[in-house]
């Protein structure tokens, strides 16, 4: 199985992904989670050293189960590529000093898209010796929402350009892993318009390139301070004084206003975040709920917010 | 420790400013803060033209930009003799133009029928960073020669990496230069001769490897692309180039935007480095959405005790100094990652804007903006 995770830059599609895969890896699973974007993301969020492009053990889950991560260099991938395919490993030495590699990694981003997705249905599809899969799962930090259509249907535009030919094999076979039910592509989003409006966009285009969308995860949801938060506009600026004097907090008028400011600026924020909400469950897809944290993300986090995604049943 | 305040009023003023470039990670508002800058100049008197390479879609139409035809459109409403114009990039129709810019209509014909070009300048992700500076030189071109704009504000593409946007023309320099392209050229120039012929034996290997990788069609395809651009790769070099020294001009300034988050400061902190290692002008660092703090005289610490005294007999003011004591304490975490990013870089200077309630879309709501980057 392969899950991808992707969502609008700023909405913590990394901190989702992991801690999707930890979850993943309950109950002793092996999975693994790569990134692709070269921003040694899961060595920041794990406070490991920067990670070589070989696959490392990153944490344990709860039951024995392995987290295992890969930082993807193109450059390296395209070397084990020409090895894997071609047995050509040796050709790569001839195609740097030529500029080819420069040319397929950077000049050519797509290319580049090329190789990491191939890379990606690569560990799908891995078996050992015995013909068992070393991971039992494989979770992709992907590019954002703007860029996921794109990134994943990458394989379907070599299929325009290379009509016949061992490249056009490959992005037949990887374009059919990740159009199949093995797959599953979750966004990342936030309750503010922007990433929603970004979700909804990126949910259509995923839809049209028959690339399968999984579920949205809403990320750093913060639970609303009463049960009808609109109950926060009937106090009066008397009756907060009358309080704050009870409990020993001498009532300024700077302490009063600014106090029925923020319940002000609260209120707002509850109501746009139910319109968000609403058009969230327009997208008929699971939607599952992760709250803000205050103390920052750090590996204890990370399991929690798993354990989370575990009760919602994502993993 | 103070940290500089960031002058935002008398950047967008002084007259030898004629380039803003707003950089940053994805997510942090960069597209709502060229915007703003941009309006904000306006209104000030001088002659904008914005350059947004990806609004949303409310912020487009707030602008005026309800269609993509690269072209810059005139947005109504500002105030005072300036003039705002706004366009958002077609990185496809913008490839197109430079191709035809630079060959005979025939020539240029069978650059844009090639299907390798076709998915190279619209489809591959990348593109989009060449043209965003390529649109860039030709607007600023444009700007000297008929004086339409005084000041052009660039938003740059949500890329991977903010360092993707400096690094593009470069790329673009070393692949032009490199012998890959001479050696993918050399079937189309010399006619008759074969690749290894040309080349030696040692290179019968590498034309080899091409064509069992690529598949001999595709091979074709490339060889006639690159044969077909052959003649205008002088200019597309000399163009990038250009560009590149345009953004080291005193004349350009770069704005940072970040969000108070651990990872949009360290790419911001990255890109400053980046800036100062290629002698690029920062004018300074928009720290967005910022946690607004109100009443900091009442600390988290007593908020948080008082509303546990009163959760009992009255939850709704309890609630209120909950909320207040989350307030300040998200503000704390973000002034510590701020700090942390001016004890790296002092000499960066910094304004703020305040994370607002809603979304901007519309006039009115770029001019708050512009106002909070305006008071430091």
């Amino acid at each position: 199985m392969l899950h991808v995770v992707s969502g609008k830059g700023g909405t913590g599609k990394t901190t989702v992904a992991a801690a999707l895969a930890l979850a993943l890896a309950r109950d002793g699973r092996d999975v693994m989670l790569m990134e692709v974007e070269g921003r040694q993301g899961l060595a920041q969020l794990f406070d490991t050293p920067p990670l070589p492009y070989e696959e490392r053990r990153l944490a344990s889950a709860p039951g024995g189960g392995e987290l295992w991560g890969l930082a993807v260099d193109p450059e390296e991938a395209l070397l084990e590529y020409l090895e894997l395919f071609y047995n050509l490993r040796r050709a790569g030495g001839v195609l740097r000093r030529m500029g080819a590699v420069e040319f397929v990694t950077t000049i050519a981003p797509g290319l580049r898209d090329v190789l990491l997705t191939g890379k990606a249905v690569e560990l799908v599809r891995r078996r050992d010796k015995k013909h068992a899969r070393p991971y039992d799962t494989i979770v992709l930090d992907a590019p954002p929402t703007g860029r996921i259509t794109r990134f994943l249907n990458v394989n379907t535009e070599i299929a325009g350009v290379a009509k016949v030919g061992p490249i056009r094999n490959q992005a037949d076979g990887v374009m059919a892993i990740l159009r199949s039910d093995k797959t599953a592509v979750h966004l990342t989003t936030l309750l503010e318009e922007m990433p929603v409006q970004e979700t909804a966009d990126g949910v259509a285009e995923l839809e049209d390139a028959a690339l399968p969308v999984g579920g949205i995860v809403v990320n750093m949801t913060r639970p609303p301070l009463l049960e009808s938060p609109g109950e926060l506009t009937s106090i009066t600026g008397a009756e907060l004084e009358r309080s704050l004097d009870q409990v020993g907090i001498a009532p300024t008028p700077g302490i009063v206003s600014a106090l029925l400011a923020e319940s002000g600026d609260h209120v707002a924020r509850i109501a746009l975040e139910k319109t968000e909400r609403a058009r969230i469950a327009e997208l008929g897809r699971p939607v599952y709920d992760l709250p803000f944290l205050a103390g920052g993300i750090d590996l204890a986090a990370l399991y929690e917010l798993a354990d989370m995604l575990h009760e919602q049943g994502m993993a | 420790m103070g940290r500089l305040p960031l002058d935002t009023d008398a950047l967008l003023r002084d007259p030898a400013t004629r380039i803003i470039v707003c950089c940053g990670s994805g997510g942090v508002g960069k597209t709502t803060t060229a915007a703003a800058l941009g309006l904000r100049a306006a209104d000030m008197g001088r002659r904008v033209c914005v350059l947004t390479i990806d609004p949303a879609r409310r912020l487009a139409q707030a602008m005026g930009l309800n269609e993509l035809d690269n072209t810059p459109r005139p947005v109504v409403g500002v105030q005072g003799d300036g003039a705002l114009s706004a366009m958002m990039l077609d990185m496809k129709r913008t490839f197109d133009e430079v191709v035809e810019s630079h060959s005979d209509p025939e020539r240029a014909q069978a650059i844009l029928d090639n299907p390798f070009y076709q998915a190279l300048s619209s489809s591959f992700a990348g593109t989009q960073e060449y043209m965003a500076m390529e649109k860039l030189g030709q607007l600023r071109a444009e700007a000297d020669r008929s004086e339409t704009w005084d000041l052009i504000v660039v938003d740059t593409p949500p890329s991977r990496s903010a360092l993707d946007f400096l690094d593009a023309p470069d790329r673009l320099g070393t692949f032009l230069d490199g012998r890959f392209i001479k050696i993918l050229t050399a079937p189309a120039r010399g006619a008759g001769r074969g690749l290894g012929k040309l080349l030696g034996a040692g290179l019968g290997l590498f034309s080899g490897v091409l064509t069992k990788i690529l598949g001999a069609q595709l091979l074709g395809d490339l060889a006639a692309f690159v044969g077909a651009v052959d003649t205008m790769f002088g200019g597309f070099r000399e163009r990038a180039e250009a560009t590149y020294a345009l953004l080291q001009d005193p004349g350009t300034s770069f704005v940072v935007v970040a969000a108070p988050e651990r990872d949009a400061l360290r790419e911001a902190s990255f890109f400053v480095d980046r800036l100062e290692t290629d002698g690029m002008p920062l004018a300074g660092l928009v720290l967005n959405r910022v946690q607004e703090v109100r009443a900091p005289e009442l600390t988290a610490e007593e908020a948080s005790t008082a509303a546990h005294r009163l959760s009992g007999q009255d939850p709704r003011v309890a609630a209120l100094l909950q909320l207040h004591a989350d307030r300040l304490r998200n503000a704390e975490r973000q002034g510590r990652l701020a700090r942390r990013f001016t004890a790296a870089h002092p000499e960066v200077p910094v304004t703020e804007i305040y994370a607002l309630a809603e979304d901007v879309h519309d006039l009115a709501g770029l001019r708050r903006v512009g106002d909070l980057l305006a008071s430091p």
